[in-house]
């Protein structure tokens, strides 16, 4: 990408520029040791990512196809005309529903479960306590690949949840190919995954809560649950609002899952915008690509601006 | 102490069925593909059988996925024990100009999802003449904020003194790195390594984008494309690829745990 090597030096030079005001020579000594080391880290860093993101925003003003990889320079610029293409797409429009239908039920059901675990956890289990906090977190650790191909084989038709279904006389439905049933599906399974990390944030705030205050509400009559609420709730904001950004920016993203245990479908009901995005690359759409992951980029700034506002007030 | 069964008891049936699916995973990929195709809720197969492995071995290139992930996720480890650190030392530690806006573009970089970045990267790394090959899978990873973000935490505890001293002995500022400040660093390092090792390893976009032939592909791409393109899915042969993913992974995590879960608490970041 040109303009990635167009700004490197620029970004590194300014050490040897030197300033009006005469620095003493240790100090320079120390600018340029300084440099030097962030050397490495810095080229690779704006060739590889600084300068794709910004070239991925020119990109999505341009009609860049695959069959202009030859002469990336010579695609024709059309403004904002990808992004109002996607605005008049309904697959795009179906993919940011789905993406939103994910987010917006999964967020809140792992931060939920994640903090009752949590409380559970932080409340007298003392015995055992190691074993629950590296047994929640394990599926945090395994590749959503190999999650995805275990729970695909639970949830087919004769696969061991309606296996289970059945011997209590309930006859499931075929989760993942039911337009109704496979979102659900997929969240379960994000919750299941992601709910350790959020435990282990939850309980690393919960271990700073000043003990004394709580002893105190408890000598006044405070029951657990006016603890809980007036107490833990407010003294806990910040960790909870990290959980809520954090899970919220990686759900935003969602796409392996789809892409082991329902291709997206049926009939795209598990389309994400990653999803959307992938598609059209693979179609050699790369404007149109671009443009799409742009809209998520710029969607999920704003979710965790809101998030932040929403939550740090008071 | 006295027993709270009333948390002890949903806790252990929440734990359960969090580590239930690994059980199953497991139990699958030893079972024979009638008994699979049969369905049933029998835990332990009936008549275990390893024909499941041998077909991932000898019917695809198992062995190349898990070498080439394996060689991936070695060289980005390296790579950002060695570049976050010297970035890190540099920020924290030394005065130069330039040095806000690196680290506020370094920070900002943190928040970027990977699908912003992927097709410019694949035109980067396609005109480089790069694709397919092990410098595409590597190259993008090699410098990550996140590194910058953990170093840089435990940098800046270590008192400014211990570096004066060793500049007064003389020593320059890449010996002090090296010799003085990475010798204390240790969890930090190893949190570090963990981390990346972990999500070179569950990677997956870039990858499934980067490596084009089957020779190139990492554990992940193989096993999802496998399943993606049977038209009757084999799950015994796919159960078997899931649990060789999951094994290398699940075993560093037993011994380093600690490790592990700092680093989620610390840094607040996976």
């Amino acid at each position: 990408m040109t303009v990635t090597t167009k700004h490197a030096p620029a970004a590194v030079n300014p050490a040897a520029g030197g300033s009006p005001n005469r620095k003493p020579a240790w100090r320079r000594k120390q600018a340029i040791a300084a440099w030097v080391l962030a050397l490495p880290f810095s080229l690779l860093f704006l060739a590889f990512m600084v300068g794709p993101l910004i070239a991925s925003l020119l990109i999505s003003m341009t009609d860049m196809r695959a069959r202009d990889l030859r002469n990336p320079l010579a695609v024709a610029f059309v403004g904002p005309g990808n992004f109002l293409d996607l605005f008049g797409d309904e697959k795009f429009l179906i993919a940011i529903r789905n993406t939103l239908y994910f987010a917006g039920v999964g967020m809140p059901l792992t931060v939920a479960v994640a903090l009752l675990i949590a409380l559970a956890l932080n409340n007298g289990i003392n015995r055992f306590r190691t074993v629950f906090r590296v047994g929640f977190y394990t599926p945090v650790v395994t590749s959503i690949i190999a999650i995805g191909i275990v729970w695909k084989y639970i949830l087919e038709p004769d696969g061991l949840l309606n296996h289970a279904l059945g011997t209590i006389g309930i006859s499931g439905p075929d989760w993942l190919h039911d337009t109704s049933t496979a979102m659900p599906s997929l969240i379960v399974m994000a919750m299941w995954r992601n709910m350790g990390t959020l435990m282990i944030i939850f309980l690393a705030g919960l271990q700073g809560l000043p003990q004394d205050v709580f002893e105190a509400a408890r000598v006044d009559g405070a029951n657990a649950w006016q603890r809980f609420r007036l107490l833990t709730l407010p003294l806990l904001r910040p960790a909870i609002l990290l959980g809520c950004v954090m899970i919220s920016v990686y759900y935003f993203q969602f796409f392996e899952e789809a892409f082991v245990m329902t291709g997206g479908g049926p009939l795209d009901s598990t389309k994400s915008i990653t999803y959307f995005t992938y598609d059209q690359f693979g179609f050699g759409n790369y404007g149109y690509a671009s443009a799409a992951s742009y809209v998520l980029a710029i969607a999920i700034g704003l979710v965790t601006l809101v998030q932040f506002r929403l939550l740090r007030e008071k | 102490m006295r027993a709270r069964w009333y948390l002890y008891v949903p806790l252990s049936a929440a734990l359960l069925a969090t580590i239930f699916p690994f059980v199953w995973m497991a139990s699958g990929a030893f079972k024979p593909r009638q008994e699979i195709l049969a369905g049933g809720a029998s835990i332990l197969p009936h008549n275990a059988t390893l024909e499941n492995f041998r077909d991932l071995f000898t019917r695809t290139d198992f062995t190349g996925y898990f070498l080439n992930s394996g060689l991936v996720a070695v060289a980005v480890v390296a790579g950002n024990l060695v570049f976050c650190s010297m970035l890190a030392y540099a920020l924290t530690k030394l005065e130069f100009p330039g040095r806000k806006l690196l680290f506020g573009t370094v920070m900002t970089m943190l928040m970027v999802p990977t699908v912003v970045t992927f097709i410019p990267l694949f035109v980067l790394v396609t005109k480089m003449g790069l694709i397919n090959t092990y410098g595409a899978l590597i190259l993008p990873f090699l410098a990550t904020p996140l590194g910058v973000f953990i170093m840089r935490q435990f940098i800046s505890q270590i008192p400014d003194e211990l570096i004066e001293a060793a500049r007064l002995d003389g020593a320059g500022e890449f010996r002090i790195l090296f010799t003085v400040i990475l010798p204390l660093c240790g969890p930090a390092l190893a949190t570090l390594a963990i981390l990346q090792f972990l999500s070179s390893w569950n990677e997956f976009l870039w990858p499934l984008v980067a490596a084009q032939t089957e020779d190139m592909y990492t554990l992940p791409v193989g096993i999802a494309l496998i399943s993606a393109s049977a038209n009757s899915v084999n799950y015994g042969l796919l159960l078997a690829g899931a649990t060789l993913i999951v094994l290398p992974i699940l075993g560093l995590f037993l011994f380093l745990q600690r490790y592990f879960i700092q680093g989620v608490a610390t840094t607040g970041l996976k």
